[in-house]
């Protein structure tokens, strides 16, 4: 079989002088190979695909127990009487997110600055290294590290927050006495350690794409190096940036063991982020599923449905911004 | 307008800054003098942090780090301001807290690993390694991760079986095929990296283990190996990019079919780089939690087939013990979090080295 490789000769030239089209022949061990590698590429896809549908699937039936409306804003979780609602673990998870963003966004920004701009040559290796190690280290032992070394100086910065920020509506207390240990403040800083490597990672890509003659143009005028950060890097690589974050933010939601291990888990939404209690999708499966029985496992699905799909639409909205921010800037 | 139009084109001489005029200024060099501002500075932020905290009676030592810092920060500004400009006050002001980001962040890192290796150093012994948890009680001595280790190896080799061949594969149609599905299956590939760890073991609970298959280590090798495809292929395809097309093209030219060019030209140009990516990925899964704890489930005793019943695996085993609410089992599952990280350390290193000597080579050719 000769396959013709699609070739526009340029018209303007004589019919003799025009480039021969190329004729390749496809031999049949070359299309073993390329069925081969498009059906792993296949597989990809079934994978996600499969995901969804078997998920959707398994959690008709406790959506249907609880009703799909209740199930995403009633905050119960009482199986034995078909009552399911994840409405509280759900703005649970998001705000551990925010948490998480709120002291990571500048921690790994900073960080990719560091490395970009302002590191040695030699330290810069080193960095790039540690940055790749932070994000090696398995969920496991950040939560250990978060429940046994991070609680209790956090909950000490977490009472100054409480007695002298409380203007804040989010760092007030209930009771002025309220434990302010397995919270959400604390949960989301150990969330923040855990995608600041992500966040640098693909910002550092994304500032370095920034033309270098503009950096050095901007340095040439007489601006400093916050000025050419602030007026040439950070406008040039917004969106990438803005991508970025939200690939974090992606993470945070899904982020299980080292959030189960910090947070007490509760089912009511909880908004004073400083105090005891808190909760997460994630934490919800991996706590609950080891005693669900019947409906409560397809609760429990339905759950893990919602957490895939919301960090899918995260993470598509967030890598189609990043690929548009690489190729156009 | 790219430029602070406060800056002057000129470095305009300072009255008050008897630098030596001819040397034109640069605001991220220090003088002998912007030195002493920076320790005196420092110093007055430690000694008003410390009595700060000795009149409000705050004790936590993260409280007075941040009023010293706040307070060092102040200086460096406020001196800087009066000696040069508003620029350069800024400038260094941003310059100090890049930098604390960059030690923060090292800080973090080093802190861990050491409390880790504080934490768990006291229970090693090669009985750890030797023994499984199968007649330890909770509160017993003795007792160890065999198990765990057996467990993790089989669950890990199975995962790498499926996940390397699929990945690689994946990625030699991205980059050598060049197919026409390749936009959506990288855009695919990179949403499966963000896929939460808990949904891969959820739906291979779904699909396998709640349809009858039962608790297993070959589920878990599964739910593993959906975790590895994505961070293997997208780092097998950044190698790929590197080879250099000259390559392709004499393979090519000299009449190869492109399935012998790939597997006999390319990949073995490329081979340090694919070891690494397949590294890279175990690394990233044997300390998984979440997807094993819905597919391998854990066990006590030494289950020698990962084709049926539970199994252990070292991340399940620290997760279990310390469920355990007693010191003894605490103190064992920091002991296996050590192993645990420093399986993640060697194959880190293991990984980078293989890496950068591949890379080594490559250009040198």
């Amino acid at each position: 079989m000769a396959v013709t490789t699609p070739q526009t000769p340029a018209p303007d030239l004589p019919v003799e002088e025009r480039p021969r089209a190329i004729r390749s022949a496809r031999t049949f061990g070359d299309r073993v190979f390329r069925a081969l590698a498009g059906g792993a590429a296949a597989t990809c896809l079934l994978i996600m695909a499969a995901t969804g549908i078997f998920l959707t699937i398994k959690a008709i039936p406790a959506l249907q127990a609880a009703g799909v409306w209740d199930f995403f804003t009633e905050s119960v979780w009482q199986p034995a009487e078909d009552k399911l609602g994840v409405g509280g673990l759900l703005v649970n998870t998001v705000l551990i997110a925010l948490v998480a963003l709120a002291m990571g966004v500048p921690l790994a920004l900073g960080l990719a600055l560091f490395i970009n701009e302002y590191a040695p040559a030699r330290l810069k290796r080193w960095l790039t290294g540690a940055v790749d190690l932070l994000a090696a280290i398995p969920s496991l032992i950040f939560g250990m590290w978060g429940y046994f070394a991070l609680q209790e100086p956090l909950s000490g910065v977490a009472r100054w927050l409480a007695d002298h920020l409380n203007a804040l509506p989010f760092f007030r207390l209930t009771t002025p006495d309220a434990a302010l240990t397995r919270s959400t403040f604390i949960a989301g800083a150990v969330v923040a350690i855990m995608i600041t490597p992500i966040i640098t990672s693909v910002s550092r890509d994304v500032m370095a794409q920034v033309p270098r003659v503009q950096c050095e143009g901007a340095l040439g005028l007489g601006g400093s190096r916050w000025g050419m950060i602030r007026d040439v890097i950070l406008p040039f690589g917004r969106s990438g940036i803005v991508g970025s974050i939200l690939l974090g933010f992606g993470r945070a939601l899904g982020e299980t063991i080292a959030v189960v291990l910090v947070i007490a888990l509760v089912f009511e939404p909880n908004f004073n982020i400083l105090e005891l209690g808190s909760g997460s999708i994630s934490a919800l499966i991996a706590s609950k599923f080891g005693e669900a029985q019947g409906i409560e496992i397809n609760a429990l699905i339905a759950a893990g449905l919602a957490l895939f799909i919301m960090t899918l639409v995260v993470n598509l909205i967030a890598r189609s911004i990043v690929n548009r921010s690489k190729l156009g800037g | 307008m790219i430029v602070d139009p406060v800056v002057p084109a000129e470095p305009v001489p300072d009255a008050r800054a008897p630098e030596d005029t001819d040397v034109p200024f640069r605001p991220k060099q220090l003088s002998a003098k912007d030195r002493v501002e920076y320790l005196l500075s420092a110093g007055s932020g430690l000694a008003f942090a410390w009595a700060l905290c000795l009149v409000m009676d705050w004790r936590a030592p993260l409280t007075f780090a941040i009023w010293a810092l706040v307070w060092f920060l102040g200086c460096t500004y406020v001196l800087s301001r009066d000696r040069t400009s508003r620029v350069v006050a800024q400038d260094r002001f941003v310059t100090t807290l890049i930098w604390l980001s960059g030690l923060l962040a090292v800080g973090v890192l080093v802190w861990m690993l050491v409390f880790v290796f504080l934490k768990g150093v006291g229970g090693l012994s090669l009985s750890f390694f030797t023994e499984d948890m199968a007649e330890v009680g909770p509160l017993d001595p003795g007792g160890g991760i065999k198990a765990a280790l057996i467990g993790t190896l089989q669950q890990i080799a199975i995962a790498t079986v499926i996940s390397v061949p699929i990945a690689i594969l994946t990625a030699v149609y991205l980059h050598e095929i060049k197919g026409r599905f390749a936009t959506p299956v990288r855009f695919i590939v990179d949403a499966m990296s963000g896929l939460p760890s808990i949904v891969a073991g959820l739906v291979v609970f779904t699909i396998w283990v709640n349809e009858g298959g039962g608790f297993s280590g070959a589920s878990a090798g599964v739910a593993l190996a959906i975790m590895m495809i994505p961070i293997v292929t997208r780092t097998a395809e950044e190698i790929l990019r590197t080879i250099d097309d000259g390559l392709r093209e004499s393979a090519l030219a000299l009449g190869a079919p492109q399935w012998r060019a790939v597997l006999q030209v390319v990949l073995p140009t490329a081979r340090s780089g694919l070891i690494t990516a397949s590294i890279l990925g175990v690394a990233r899964a044997i300390g998984e939690t979440a997807p094993v704890l819905l597919t391998a489930f854990g066990s006590s005793v030494t289950n020698l087939n990962p084709f049926s019943g539970p199994q252990a695996n070292l991340p399940l085993y620290i997760w279990g013990l310390l469920r355990e609410p007693n010191e003894v089992s605490v103190n064992r599952a920091w002991s296996a979090a050590l192993v645990l990280i420093m399986l993640v350390l060697v194959l880190f290193t293991l990984a980078r080295v293989i890496g950068e000597r591949g890379a080594r080579k490559r250009g040198a050719r």
